[in-house]
């Protein structure tokens, strides 16, 4: 089934090509592509004829949010209001569900083409949003290639046997319990989620006594950003501390965890190594 | 012996002195009635002499110690300030005189049934009482007493003056600023009368209440009589 | 006979809600457990839980309500009003200034202290304007006036701090500020507070004399002896101690100080000597008893204590106020 799906997308696009010129969708490609989303950034980058994409948002250039700050200086930068983005006559927006609707509204009103891709919640949406930006760029192929690659890659872990423990943990004791993109990768690479088992869905907070007495094998945490609060002081907890001490090197999440692009494949790439070095859970 | 000694006491609002090089000495065994119309300035005395006001002069008082100032002379002001629902036993044992003290303050004033009564919830008079009990429990030989009548029912008013007669006859010494002159005359032993910020007249009740200071400082008339209880002042109308 | 019921009553209320906080907890730990952990410390994570976790959290609030409680039945006594309450007039608005000034300009970074000092100053700088603005005789119309300003400029600038941290979590923490809250605190917590908060108590404690003489206002008290000046220091000093430094860690939680003199005050004849110990105590009990309440009624979010707090006190301000009203009319 998996390996007859591309093969039946190409045969699509084979069609569509066959159909006549005159008629097909590549000729009608938009040439002003703004993108008003931190993740259909980096998949426009990536996916973009040169000079289509003319704007990204300005997370993009946040390297603890972006895995792509070094490209996203080669474009000029919009913040999401619809009066900028519409200044700058584009022919698609690309944006985000949870992109303020409002901007998303007032564009449509004026006629703009906007494009909505909603967040990645599974390795599955990965490789489904690939496809959408591609076509909506008019760049099928391209955004095919990324997608079967991006599947290849995943389909190479073999199911774990006996999955170690792990949590994530993230300023104010938010964590990922189950239905995220985050927890599917840790169930890829041979983790169970504290999260999840603690019967989570989506995001959430674990209380850091639930944390404690869970003691995971391994604690994901986030770098924290410049200046003070009081949010990041539960990852310098002392309880949080002795707990990662026994667990060994703590784990960081970074900008390749954010969105579902390429890059996530490095970070599952680095979990699959961590798990490498860690005995199976008891 | 001398309880109050003022020298050229001066006590002054902004510029103005509301007390005007005040020279005044009392001794043990006087009740001294302080008189005087309104703004004469016999609360910036009484305070000034306490040290509670910046004044230049001499004051015997304003230069002790508190703690030696508390054990001199106690204060009952014009304003009964009673800020919390205290019971009137610890209210009048604020004073630290100990428990006789209190318990002999308190017959004193005939509060003896007021122990354990909220003293917020008594009457004005009531609460008067209660605060002139607090002074007297101070167990000081000096009571400097602000307007103590002031407000009272005539009984009321009367065995406060009674008291005060009484504290002095004992040896100690009270100085009360008074307004009802009747009262004054008839119970103080010596009289002080006061226009703005001097003593006008210092003495017995039939020389400060002359006919020329009274008319001079007060505007009345009055009538003097002396009586077997004691003098008797009568203000009768007004003259100017 | 009834004063020491009282002192047993209240020192056996606070003993065990300090024991329920000990022992309330998203962890759902056995009661034997626990303690085997606590005091002896046997089990692992069990351990970590009750002494890392759970023991500040309950030393803080024991702490802190006791601060808000008793700085409250302090300014109350000093002013007379009994509408004088840190968070009410300010104090506690001011301290949460200058602990976010000391967090977002890094200087706590650079040495611990500077966040307790730094909180103490702005609570001392709010109490000295509201002895200047509404000192005694102000009257409530004032005091409350003055308070509202400073409470809104302190809140203004707190905001403002916060905003412009290239920090996100920061602009988000302005609730934390404003409602306070014991969650996830440490034992470093209670180290860098509990020195300033004890030292604060023990001044205001030590005014107990001074606040009853006051009674028959500030005439009277001083010509009985008291010396006005040494008490308005420690008043000022004490208050900006303890409530800068309960700020600093746990945020400004509202109303205690209103509360909890006010219930306390009938029971102990109204005496401000007598009231003191006791509101420490009463407020020590609230704070327990609203930290202990937060974890039940939603284990898995971090209500925020003021609001709590906010809940019964605010209604009893309202009370307050039309009483006082009655009584004026």
């Amino acid at each position: 089934m998996r390996a007859f799906r591309p093969s039946f997308k190409r045969v699509v696009l084979a069609l569509a090509l066959w159909a006549g010129a005159n008629a097909a969708a590549v000729a009608d490609a938009p040439q002003r592509v703004v993108s008003m989303n931190l993740c259909t950034d980096q998949l426009a980058m990536l996916l973009a004829a040169p000079g289509q994409l003319i704007s990204v948002s300005h997370l993009a250039s946040d390297p603890l949010s972006s895995s792509m700050v070094d490209e996203a200086a080669a474009y000029p930068v919009n913040r999401g209001a619809a009066e900028q983005v519409f200044l700058m006559r584009p022919d698609l927006v690309l944006a985000g569900t949870y992109t303020a609707q409002a901007s998303v509204d007032l564009l449509r009103g004026l006629g703009v083409t906007v494009v909505q891709v909603p967040p990645a919640e599974s390795l599955a949406d990965v490789a489904r949003q690939m496809r959408q930006v591609g076509e909506a760029l008019g760049r099928v192929a391209e955004g095919e290639a990324m997608a079967a690659a991006f599947e290849a890659a995943t389909a190479q872990y073999p199911q774990a046997e006996a999955p170690a423990t792990a949590a994530f943990y993230y300023p104010n004791g938010y964590t990922a319990g189950s239905g995220t993109l985050a927890d599917e990768v840790l169930n890829l690479t041979g983790f169970r989620n504290i999260g999840a088992d603690a019967g989570m869905t989506g995001g959430g907070i674990l209380p850091l006594e639930r944390l404690v007495i869970a003691q995971p094998q391994i604690i994901i945490t986030s770098r924290p950003y410049p200046g003070a609060s009081r949010s990041e002081e539960i990852l310098v907890h002392p309880a949080l501390r002795a707990v990662q001490d026994a667990a060994g090197k703590a784990r960081m999440t970074d900008a390749d965890w954010v969105c579902g692009t390429p890059h996530l494949l490095r970070a599952i790439a680095a979990m699959a190594e961590a798990r490498a070095i860690l005995a199976p859970a008891p | 012996m001398t309880l109050l000694s003022l020298e050229a006491l001066t006590v002054r609002r902004g510029e103005c002195p509301v007390v005007d090089r005040v020279t005044l000495t009392v001794a043990k065994g006087e009740f001294v009635g302080l008189l005087g119309p309104n703004g004469a300035g016999k609360t910036s005395l009484l305070r000034g002499a306490l040290g509670l006001l910046p004044h230049e002069g001499r004051s015997n008082l304003a230069e002790m110690p508190p703690l030696q100032r508390a054990r001199a002379a106690a204060f009952l002001p014009q304003g009964r300030e009673i800020a919390w629902p205290v019971p009137v036993a610890d209210l009048v044992a604020l004073s630290g005189g100990g428990p006789a003290a209190v318990d002999h303050a308190l017959a004193r004033m005939g509060l003896q049934g007021y122990r354990r009564r909220n003293a917020l919830a008594l009457s004005g008079g009531e609460q008067a009482r209660v605060l002139i009990a607090r002074a007297l429990a101070q167990d000081t030989l000096l009571l400097l007493a602000d307007e103590p009548a002031a407000g009272l029912d005539p009984e009321a008013q009367i065995r406060a003056m009674m008291v005060f007669a009484d504290l002095a006859r004992e040896g100690r010494g009270v100085v009360a600023s008074i307004h009802d002159l009747g009262l004054a005359a008839r119970h103080c032993t010596r009289l002080v009368l006061m226009a703005k910020g001097r003593i006008v007249a210092d003495g017995a009740a039939r020389e400060v209440l002359s006919d020329t200071h009274l008319a001079d400082v007060f505007g009345v008339r009055g009538f003097h009589a002396e009586t077997a209880d004691g003098p008797i002042f009568q203000p009768l109308d007004v003259v100017r | 006979m009834k004063g020491q019921v009282l002192w047993v009553f209240m020192t056996a209320l606070v003993a065990a809600l300090f024991a329920a906080s000990l022992l309330v907890g998203p962890a759902g730990l056995g009661l034997a457990e626990s303690l085997r952990a606590l005091f002896t410390g046997q089990g692992d994570a069990v351990v970590l839980v009750m002494r890392d976790i759970r023991l500040p959290r309950a030393i803080l609030g024991l702490l802190v309500g006791a601060s808000l409680g008793l700085a409250g039945a302090a300014m109350q006594g000093f002013l007379r009003n009994p509408l004088a309450e840190p968070g009410l007039i300010g104090v506690s608005a001011t301290a949460a200034l200058g602990a976010v000034l000391a967090l977002q300009t890094g200087v706590a970074a650079l040495f611990a202290l500077a966040l307790p000092l730094s909180a103490l100053a702005g609570a001392a700088l709010s109490v000295v304007l509201i002895l200047l603005l509404a000192g005694p005789r102000g009257g409530a119309l004032a005091l409350i006036l003055a308070g509202i300003a400073i409470s809104a400029l302190a809140g203004a600038a707190t905001s403002l701090v916060l905003n412009l941290s290239p920090n996100p979590f920061a602009a988000m923490e302005i609730v934390f500020w404003m409602m306070g809250s014991l969650a996830d605190r440490s034992m470093t917590h209670v180290w860098l507070g509990a020195p300033f908060i004890l030292g604060g108590m023990a001044l205001l404690l030590s005014t107990g004399r001074g606040l009853d003489a006051l009674t028959l206002g500030e005439d009277v008290a001083q010509t009985m002896g008291l010396n006005m000046n040494r008490l308005r220091l420690s008043i000022v000093f004490g208050t900006a101690a303890a409530i800068g430094a309960a700020v600093a860690v746990a945020g400004a939680v509202g109303f205690v100080g209103l509360v909890v003199p006010h219930l306390m005050r009938p029971l102990v004849g109204a005496r401000p000597s007598r009231l003191l110990p006791a509101a420490a105590l009463g407020g020590a009990a609230m704070v327990l008893a609203a930290d202990v309440a937060v974890r039940v009624i939603a284990p898995d979010t971090d209500l925020k204590l003021g609001v709590l707090t906010a809940l019964v006190g605010a209604p009893f301000f309202l009370h307050l106020i039309w009483r006082m009203r009655r009584e004026e009319a």
